[in-house]
């Protein structure tokens, strides 16, 4: 019992060391968990802030929630082998997976209502790497920064919060000129896509390159009237280009890299390049096959914008890390919820 | 009982004393990266995954140790309970170590993430995507991380406990440097 004898004498300063070491330990876990930090802006958050005030889409993604699968390749022309080093330049045919969507968290919205259309990609090449991209068709994103963001989707629910909103991030203007006066169309196919958010690529060399890039359609723009897709039915885009698809035949997109000259807003997606800024066609997208999303090959995959290869990684542009932690809240949450996902009897979750 | 060892071998406490650092990075980091969209989010999510898979690496090697060399054992005179919570808390640290690598990289893998750390090396997947076998594997990787953090704690306060308070030298025998108070013999 010779611990007991040593007990007196420092006993209660060994135990207040062995709490403050305890709680401090606790207290530095908890504060980087941000649980003394209820203003940080978390992908909860902001997830939140996507949600529709009437309901969850369970199961779905909590933006651009509806879409449909397709399926097909990208053919590398070899021109982007002066840009980066990743496989997929080097000449050659690779397979891709990819969803054209709807910007809107309502998984079963009229095709006619969003004005935002996006492209989601994936790329395999057969090093094993992929290139997973998620683009959409407005030229300029609407806001700087994923704080404004939040702020944007937040003001977005509440209609007296707008105009000081669109006072304190003036840089939203550009976007809404082009909702407001761009020319819709009546298909997937007619639109370009745009990665708006900037990417370093890295060449063969070890020389980088701050770069965005565009899928520009091969099929002319048809412009309608907004009332047009209306009319058409809430599915139009939907019947479309599966239709389009099956009578035409595949659809092709040229990838367009864009690269910045010093100095460009590589950080601020909500601001253009200049238009003279060197471009270079690096390789033809090639839709081959729709399939609804319902069981198709892309429902499973979060179209995350920083799973890139070798040879390319994210600039200084603080939204794909922002839209990676948020999509994989969103996938977390959509995976949990599986059960909610109008799953065909055919395709088990 | 003059065989047994009083200390464990040099290999075994490096291990140890490194691991702890990395395990205590990595719950923080975990804890850390979850709660934010900054920018740093993708390299805190790039060191979780390369030091998960290292410390997955060394405990294969610091159980193999453990089951080779063994370890010292406790005071005759230490209380049947707190024997017994010895042994369940270090089966408990243990197994969590072996276990939350695999839950984090079984995660990825049935979320169809390519799983790529430093250098761009890539670890091939060993399961197909699976909604539930995804959120099932996250769920325990979450939950059973605050465990491990407060398991951590209980052996950083059960281990001051032996060194500070009970004196029995149950600390000496991980210590990283022999204490200069010698410890009091098992026997």
């Amino acid at each position: 019992m010779n611990q007991l004898r040593k007990l007196p004498r420092s006993a209660l300063g060994s135990l207040a060391l062995i709490a403050a070491v305890v709680g401090g330990g606790a207290a530095a876990f908890a504060y980087t968990a941000g649980w003394f930090s209820p203003h940080r802006l978390t992908s909860g958050k902001m997830v939140e802030a996507f949600t529709p005030p009437s309901e969850a889409p369970l199961g779905h993604r909590r933006n651009h929630a509806k879409g449909i699968c397709f399926t097909g390749v990208f053919e590398a022309n070899g021109n982007g082998e002066q840009l980066s080093g990743a496989r997929v330049f080097v000449p050659g045919r690779y397979p891709v997976v990819g969803r054209f969507n709807l910007g809107t968290p309502h998984s079963d919205a009229a095709d006619a209502t969003a004005r935002v259309r996006g492209l989601g990609l994936l790329i395999s090449s057969d090093d094993g790497h992929e290139w997973r991209t998620a683009m959409i068709n407005p030229p300029v994103f609407p806001v700087s920064t994923p704080q404004a963001f939040y702020d944007m989707l937040r003001a977005g629910k509440d209609p007296s919060a707008v105009k000081a909103f669109t006072d304190s991030n003036p840089e939203i203007a550009a976007f809404l000129e082009w909702a407001k006066t761009a020319p819709w169309t009546a298909s997937y196919a007619e639109e370009r896509y745009n990665s708006l958010n900037s990417f370093i690529f890295t060449d063969g060399a070890g020389e980088d390159h701050a770069v965005r890039w565009s899928l520009v359609p091969a099929a002319q723009p048809a412009p309608v009237s907004k009332a047009d897709p209306e009319k058409r039915g809430p599915n139009s885009l939907e019947q479309e280009i599966t239709e389009r698809v099956r009578t035409a035949g595949p659809q092709r997109w040229t990838m367009v890299v864009t690269v910045a000259d010093p100095g460009d807003p590589t950080a601020d997606p909500s601001k253009a390049w200049p238009s003279d800024r060197r471009t270079v066609p690096v390789g033809t997208l090639v839709v081959q096959r729709i399939e609804p999303e319902r069981d198709g090959p892309c429902r499973d995959i979060n179209f995350d914008p920083t799973v890139l290869p070798p040879g390319m990684r994210v600039s200084d542009d603080p939204f794909p890390a922002a839209r990676s932690s948020v999509y994989r809240k969103s996938y977390d949450l959509r995976t949990a919820e599986a059960k909610y996902y109008p799953h065909t009897e055919a395709a088990k979750p | 009982m003059t065989n047994l060892p009083h200390r464990f071998t040099l290999l075994q406490r490096l291990l140890h004393w490194l691991m702890a650092v990395g395990i205590i990075a990595m719950l923080f980091i975990g804890v850390g990266m979850v709660s934010t969209i900054t920018p740093k989010y993708l390299p805190l999510i790039l060191l979780h995954r390369s030091l998960g898979l290292v410390l997955l690496l060394l405990v294969l090697i610091r159980l193999a140790l453990r089951l080779y060399y063994g370890a010292p054992p406790l005071p005759i005179d230490l209380p049947r309970p707190m024997k017994l919570g010895a042994k369940l808390s270090h089966l408990a640290l243990y197994g969590l170590m072996i276990v939350m690598p695999l839950l984090g990289l079984g995660m990825l893998w049935a979320a169809a993430y390519p799983v790529v750390v430093y250098r761009g090396i890539q670890i091939p997947a060993l399961l197909p995507q699976s909604d539930n076998v995804h959120s099932l594997l996250w769920s325990a990787h979450f939950y059973l991380a605050f465990a491990f953090f407060a398991l951590v704690l209980l052996h950083v306060a059960a281990g001051l406990f032996h060194a500070l308070i009970r004196r029995d030298g149950v600390f000496a025998t991980m210590a990283p440097l022999p204490l200069r108070d010698p410890a009091v013999p098992s026997e």
